[in-house]
């Protein structure tokens, strides 16, 4: 059965463990009892250690209309595809902070961000990081194979909703209408040969419970089908953004707590991820609980760490442009407002006061090619 | 020639510091370090100094290939390791499935005849087969690597019974590697007659490593003596006093 058949009937039909991770959403059990079971659990699994990563945003063209997202192609923002030589001075920037981990992420445009260029981006920015992955739209086998052979170890694609009328009313024009091929993404992934495959669920447009309870079918399945590559769970709540779209469902940092949490019960080895999308405070707190990667000193506009591509942004309106100059030292709009502009230091000198050692390098080059 | 029987992991510590100062206190002489977490570019990558933090005067630093999925990419990385300086050792890890690190006996035997051809000392991590573990041997490894349960479980020896096999019938010595979670299980492993265990997670995430590690340490040596004195045949039911065939002896 596919996941899509599964997830239709996820209210008639329910593994053991799918249950009991709905149970322990409920609040059945008290939190400080879980917190502490999901701290043991991932000391266990995963140590005293925190690995660290950048994301590195290539473009924020696109032609979808996302509601909550600040990229959504009717917000009019400033816009920037970066070349190949701008991509190579970011993530020289992230390798000098300590990152041999890079995220590549962009908008969907078929036009400037087709899979060659994320081809060549690859290839260049691996010449400097062992450990490169991407977030991008929804592509082929065929176009998910080439780019695991340039180097790319981890994809990472956020259904945003499992609920199929909700993401209808959010994803009113543009590709990523297509519920059910967003869906499988992670299994053509897979079958791509990607070795750590991501996903999430937009914390503020569905209830949460019942995101989670999909999400944690969704792993479940892929635990089983897709047995050679880490799964991963990031945790993206939604944030200030161009658009000024507003949470449809409130989720409180104690229910976030409770969702990260039960997951890590449920699935003691699965790598949870969370991001800068979350305040300092809120984010040390939970490091020890059950979090196993982070992102630091994060960026969400093309160019954010260097000023690259400054002087080729385009101020567009549903692939207009519009006559305002943008002004000098004025940079592209980012996807969304982060929670923790500390600087990456300071989050790695913070986590080692929480006692946790941040790893910056884990994977090889040897390491390549589909499995 | 070594005179400790207990080798260490270097993952999953709070700081490198920690776990110099674990390595240190061990009376350990062999570690085993992840290739993945090292740079082997040979720049010194500040971000990727883990080799840094083991005196290669004290220690035999034996590179493991953790995180290679398949025969060549652990190979490949082997080959990586001996170009950056470190020793011809190898610990053959490969495990294609991330969630139980459960190790591939195809790849791993297939991975030990190639690099034992290069003339690398192998030492292969597996699955408690005694099958694999002659296979293996005949391969030409130096020694087998058997798990006690899987990777950072903490569950002790759950694969009792393929291990007494695998050490009866060995002709290497075997390390018992992986799920000890407990001083209480190296012991057992030793007394079992273990050349010597492996020990990581359990020390690593103790709330005071390098005294855990003195527990595994004086737990290994117990074992091994009582392995070489040789523990009393546990019965399994009780010698009854009036034996139950006493009437054939009744004169009639």
């Amino acid at each position: 059965m596919s996941f899509i058949e599964q997830l239709e009937n996820l209210d008639k039909r329910q593994s053991a463990t799918l249950r009991r991770f709905g149970e322990l959403l409920t609040g059945s059990v008290p939190l400080e009892r879980l917190a502490q079971q999901s701290a043991l659990l991932t000391r266990q699994y995963f140590g005293r250690t925190m690995r660290l990563f950048a994301p590195l945003y290539v473009s924020n063209e696109c032609v979808n209309i996302c509601k909550y997202c600040g990229f959504s192609r009717d917000n009019a923002i400033l816009r920037v595809t970066l070349d190949y030589e701008q991509v190579e001075a970011e993530a020289r920037f992230l390798v000098a902070q300590g990152f041999r981990s890079i995220l590549i992420v962009a908008g969907e445009h078929p036009k400037f961000v087709a899979p060659n260029y994320l081809v060549e981006c690859i290839q260049r920015i691996r010449r400097m990081v062992p450990s490169v992955s991407l977030e991008v739209a929804p592509l082929t086998v065929e176009e998910y194979r080439t780019i695991v052979s340039a180097g790319a170890e981890g994809l990472t694609v956020f259904q945003e909703t499992y609920d199929p009328e909700l993401y209808a009313r959010l994803h009113t024009a543009g590709p990523k209408k297509d519920f059910a091929w967003r869906l499988a993404c992670p299994e053509r992934a897979y079958e791509a040969g990607f070795r750590r495959i991501g996903l999430g669920a937009l914390l503020g447009l569905g209830e949460w419970r019942r995101e989670a309870l999909s999400l944690a079918a969704h792993v479940e399945y892929l635990l089983k089908h897709c047995w050679k590559s880490h799964i991963t769970v990031c945790f993206p709540r939604l944030r200030p953004a161009a658009g000024a779209f507003q949470p449809l469902r409130h989720m409180d940092e104690r229910d976030l707590t409770r969702l990260i949490c039960a997951l890590r019960v449920t699935f003691p080895q699965i790598g949870l991820v969370l991001s800068t999308r979350e305040h300092p405070q809120f984010r040390d707190g939970i490091a020890p609980l059950g979090i196993t990667s982070m992102s630091a000193g994060a960026h969400t506009e093309p160019g954010g760490y260097t000023g690259a591509g400054r002087e080729k942004l385009r101020l567009t309106q549903c692939g207009k442009p519009l006559t305002v100059i943008p002004a000098e030292d004025e940079s592209a709009t980012p996807q969304f407002i982060i929670s923790d502009s500390r600087a990456t230091a300071e989050v790695a000198a913070r986590l080692k006061e929480i006692g946790l050692d941040p790893v910056w390098k884990d994977w090889e080059y040897a390491f390549e090619g589909a499995a | 020639m070594f005179h400790s029987r207990l080798f260490l992991g270097t993952g999953k510590f709070s700081s490198l510091t920690v776990m110099r100062d674990t390595l240190t206190v061990s009376g350990a002489e062999l570690v085993t370090v992840a290739l993945r977490r090292a740079d082997l570019s040979g720049k010194d990558d500040p971000f990727a100094d883990i080799l840094q933090y083991v005196d290669r005067e004290k220690f035999l630093i034996i590179p493991n290939t953790s995180g290679a999925m398949n025969a060549s990419e652990a190979v490949r990385l082997s080959r990586l390791a001996v170009e950056a300086g470190l020793p011809k050792w190898v610990k053959v890890e490969i495990h294609p499935d991330p969630r139980y690190l459960l190790p591939d006996p195809v790849e791993t035997l297939k991975a030990t005849e190639i690099l034992v051809k290069e003339g690398f000392t192998v030492l292969p991590y597996i699955n408690a087969d005694p099958v694999l573990a002659k296979r293996l041997e005949d391969a030409g490894a130096a020694v087998v690597m058997p798990l006690g349960s899987p990777i950072g479980s903490n569950r002790g020896l759950e694969t009792r019974a393929q291990l007494e096999i695998i050490i009866e019938q060995a002709t290497v010595p075997v390390i018992v590697d992986a799920g000890l979670g407990a001083p209480s299980h190296a012991a057992a492993a030793m007394e079992l007659g273990a050349a010597a265990v492996l020990v990581n997670t359990a020390v690593a995430i103790a709330n005071n490593p390098p005294l855990m590690v003195r527990a595994f340490a004086a737990a290994v040596s117990a074992g091994r003596a009582a392995y070489e004195t040789g523990l009393p045949d546990a019965r399994r039911s009780a010698s009854a006093t009036s034996p139950l065939t006493g009437f054939l002896e009744v004169a009639r």
